[in-house]
């Protein structure tokens, strides 16, 4: 019970933070930290597929985008769409198309599967870039965000950032269900061996294929908030290096922890923001891609368990030292 | 022995490429008989587990399982109706516990994919796990981390996960590789045991346990049976002992 509390408290304590935040922090503040979870959402979703599952998809972008797009072409164009039944749709609509590239991804394994994921993400961008379906390469605008019961209005930024904070919450507490539901045990025991899984009578194909509709449903959501944040979507959220990026937020923040992804989203936005500052980084801010690829490799290089294996690893310095001494 | 097989596999063949790993094999498996099938290294006996149990399909041949085709049959299919294997090379989850292990294998029977209820909750897995490891003498490890066993401890488990599974065959994929003596014994002592309800092909290199535990023999040398007997039966054919024991032919 205690070794429970110990291990929910710091959980506890950042989701009390969150809840306080905008009461301490400026309009900006509100807007980045919004902008940090819809990414969190985004890592989680791409965490069952990475981290639980062991398939690496290159690709995940483009549910984002799917998810974006979605919003913007369902939404009536005369007035706001209700997200009682906007998010359910895109939702359905993510799913579906995770499904289609799943099934035919899911044939091929390793490096194969990456390279599909990165071949599928980069169809889908070229279908909204060179179409006029989203506008083509100049993107579509949602001209109304979508409203909420109880007279609750999205354009308010405090409202966003609860109802983003809110679909964090559920996405991480659905995830963790999922973790240690039979079917999360299975993935796990896929991720490991998939052979012997096999073997023991498990259609892994079938399990791997819901993990991946399951993935790219949750990334909808991530790109519905998105859309509704900038009322605006453009081709450029299915390009692959938003797969790339959300990657990196995997690793950095220690890939098969759920608690690791949105710590991950966390330290990639904020260094993102943080090298793009020219009252940081002076003249060097306009190379903050260089500075933030440099920070990267040294984080990864320096914690290969990503920031949630600091303690760990931590701790395996002290009884080295301990040792040592002793 | 009149019994009839739980599985029977007739003419199987398997190539690949220019080679035929397995030439027209054809073998029956009774319940509560342990059918060895033994061969030097490349003689086919892993693949010919790999045909049985779906995981490679034959080119040629069909399997029955208790009287149903199921050539055709996936392996996760195949398990679940019945048909267990295990791996030369132990394929155990190292950071479960022995326990977390058999469950898992034993959700394969009762869970659906989507299955979301909490898995340490199943308790028909749990109850077929625990069966199991009972079973396979590992119930006092039940809490162990699989990473802290010792080599013949994984090796039981292995059998252990596939027992977990309900299988009426058990296709054993040298189960006592790396094993020291004390293991064997310990090994050929829960084979024995299993025989009751079961039918084990068992391949196998250790010919004294080979010879102790079997009840039919069959010699497969590149990809073909040369003989298929009992164990005196085989001790005493002439073209096993030029082939593979190593006695030249008189």
């Amino acid at each position: 019970m205690r070794a429970g509390l110990k291990r929910h408290a710091p959980l506890a304590a950042a989701a009390l933070a969150c809840a306080l935040f905008p009461l301490v922090a400026g309009k900006f503040h509100v807007d980045l930290a919004t902008t940090i979870m819809i990414y969190a959402i985004f890592a989680l979703s791409l965490s069952l597929l990475v981290g639980e599952t062991g398939l690496v998809s290159f690709g995940h972008a483009a549910f984002l985008g799917i998810g974006a797009y979605a919003t913007v072409l369902l939404s009536p164009k005369a007035g706001a769409a209700s997200l009682a039944w906007l998010l359910p749709a895109v939702i359905a609509v993510t799913a579906l198309g995770a499904a289609l590239i799943g099934a035919l991804s899911l044939r091929t394994r390793g490096v194969y599967f990456i390279m599909v994921t990165l071949a599928f993400s980069q169809m889908a961008y070229y279908v909204f870039h060179d179409t006029a379906i989203g506008g083509g390469s100049d993107g579509i605008y949602l001209p109304f965000k979508p409203a909420l019961p109880l007279g609750l209005d999205l354009a308010k930024p405090l409202t966003f950032y609860y109802v983003t904070l809110a679909l964090l919450a559920a996405t991480f507490a659905a995830l963790a269900l999922v973790k240690r539901s039979r079917f999360g045990h299975a993935l796990a025991g896929i991720r490991v061996n998939e052979l012997r899984m096999r073997a023991a009578g498990f259609s892994t194909y079938a399990y791997k294929l819901a993990a991946f509709v399951i993935a790219g449903a949750l990334a909808g959501v991530a790109g519905m908030l998105w859309a509704a944040k900038d009322g605006f979507v453009n081709p450029e959220m299915l390009a692959w290096h938003q797969s790339g990026a959300v990657l990196l937020m995997l690793i950095l923040g220690g890939i098969g922890s759920l608690r690791g992804a949105m710590l991950g989203a966390l330290a990639f936005v904020v260094m993102k923001e943080a090298f793009q500052s020219e009252a940081l980084f002076g003249a060097l801010a306009r190379h903050w891609q260089l500075s933030l690829g440099i920070a990267i490799i040294v984080l990864v290089a320096t914690l290969p368990r990503g920031l949630m294996g600091i303690a760990a690893q931590l701790r395996r310095m002290r009884d080295t030292r301990e040792v040592a001494r002793t | 022995m009149n019994a009839a097989p739980l599985l029977r596999a007739t003419g199987i063949v398997r190539r690949f490429g220019g080679l035929t790993a397995v030439d027209g094999v054809s073998i029956d498996l009774v319940r509560g008989s342990v059918h060895a099938v033994i061969g030097t290294n490349g003689a086919g006996k892993s693949t010919l587990i790999n045909v049985l149990s779906g995981e490679q399909p034959a080119d040629a041949g069909s399997v029955e399982l208790a009287g149903v085709d199921v050539t055709r049959w996936s392996q996760p299919r195949r398990a679940r109706a019945g048909l267990g294997r295990t791996y030369q090379r132990s394929t155990v989850f190292q950071e479960f516990t022995v326990l977390e292990n058999c469950r898992l294998c034993a959700q394969a029977r009762h869970a659906r994919v989507l299955g979301f209820g909490a898995a340490a909750q199943c308790t028909a897995s749990l109850d077929d796990a625990r069966r199991a490891l009972a079973d396979t003498r590992l119930d006092a490890l039940a809490d162990r981390i699989v990473a802290t066993l010792s080599h013949g401890q994984r090796r039981q488990l292995e059998v252990a996960m596939c027992v977990a599974t309900h299988p009426q065959v058990l296709l054993l994929d040298e189960p006592l590789a790396g094993m020291g003596a004390e293991e064997s014994a310990t090994m050929l002592e829960l084979l024995a045991a299993l025989r009751d309800g079961h039918a084990i092909m068992l391949v196998e290199h250790d010919m004294d346990a080979v010879f102790r535990i079997a009840d039919r023999i069959t010699v497969m040398v590149n990809g073909a049976v040369i003989a298929s007997d009992t164990p005196a039966g085989v001790r005493a054919n002439a073209t096993v002992q030029a082939a593979y024991l190593g006695v030249d032919e008189a």
